[in-house]
């Protein structure tokens, strides 16, 4: 099955310019329909009035956290299963670990580059 | 007794300490002069003590020194923000303009762009070591004003002026770039020397 490159995808970080790179890496990867939230607060509250196919998060945010929002997405109804994949700066085991018994999908580690975005989305979502 | 900050311990002010009430204790068969010269060495301890924190300006560490590197590592992150934003701009727009150019062209263009955008993910990185850094300052500063408040009275409490700056000549004038709300602009120094000639 083919990705539905027209999902709406939500990417979260408090840096403008992260949230810029990421957002201009999808849209040369053909995802069109992509909101961006600059803290874990702000993505639950998007969650509300719309579906996401997509979940693109750094994880070092306040007041609430990339790895709180997945936990949370983890228990909402209509989007439990939403593919959530970490972006983040913080490169230890016991991160990767957390992340991962969280539910994370997949886990990119700062700085990285276009290639490895669509790997690691690829992974997650299928061939596109 | 001398009194010198690098041979005092806290073993040796708690020896003292136990010294003095072992003899308030057994005060009956020692004169009141014993105990004095007991209590003596331990008011010339934290007197050394607190002339040794003196002269290392610890009120400047706290009052000047801390809050101007703190202010100067936001301004580097605001600095590398705003460049960073500039240079996506850049990039926004030769985006739009690739996707005029024929196939070989825009796709060199593009390969381009995202090597650019991948390389400024550097602000967020540094931005977040250095916010590490002003978090770890900030301990200091803390930790520095409760040793002063320990310390209290006895310190000097005025901070020292960039009047009280001792360098001379060339070296009086390099003072790195300014605070944006400090610096004087391209116009100001254009006017002051048309001022001046």
């Amino acid at each position: 099955m083919s990705v539905d490159k027209n999902m709406n995808v939500l990417i979260v970080d408090d840096y403008k310019t992260m949230l810029r790179i990421i957002g201009n890496l999808l849209k040369q990867l053909g995802f069109n329909n992509v909101d961006e939230a600059t803290d874990g607060g702000m993505a639950l509250e998007m969650f509300k009035n719309k579906n996401y196919g997509l979940v693109i998060s750094d994880w070092n945010m306040e007041p609430m956290s990339g790895l709180d929002l997945l936990k949370k997405v983890r228990v909402l109804p209509a989007n439990a299963n939403v593919p959530f994949v970490m972006i983040t700066a913080e490169s230890k085991t016991e991160n990767v670990i957390a992340a991962k018994q969280a539910g994370v999908n997949n886990y990119i580690v700062k700085p990285f580059n276009a290639e490895t975005l669509k790997t690691k989305l690829t992974s997650v979502l299928g061939e596109f | 007794m001398e009194a010198s900050n690098k041979g005092i311990g806290r073993d040796k002010v708690i020896t003292l300490i136990n010294s003095v009430i072992e003899k308030v204790g057994a005060a009956g068969e020692l004169s009141r002069e014993n105990i004095y010269a007991e209590l003596k060495d331990l008011h010339n301890i934290i007197e050394s003590t607190r002339a040794d924190i003196n002269a290392t300006r610890a009120t400047d560490i706290s009052g000047t020194h801390i809050p101007i590197a703190t202010d100067e590592l936001d301004a580097v992150v605001e600095a590398t923000e705003t460049a960073t934003g500039v240079i996506m701009d850049s990039c926004d727009a030769i985006t739009e303009y690739a996707e005029t150019l024929d196939s070989a062209h825009k796709d060199f263009m593009l390969g381009e762009v995202t090597k650019i955008l991948e390389a400024c993910s550097f602000q967020d990185i540094t931005g977040q070591r250095i916010t590490k850094v002003v978090k770890s300052l900030k301990i200091i500063d803390e930790k520095i004003t409760q040793l002063m408040n320990v310390l209290g009275e006895k310190l000097p409490t005025e901070v020292t002026t960039p009047e009280g700056d001792t360098r001379t000549g060339d070296e009086r004038l390099l003072n790195g770039p300014q605070m944006p709300d400090k610096a004087i602009t391209q116009s100001d120094i254009d006017k002051l020397l048309e001022d001046l000639f």
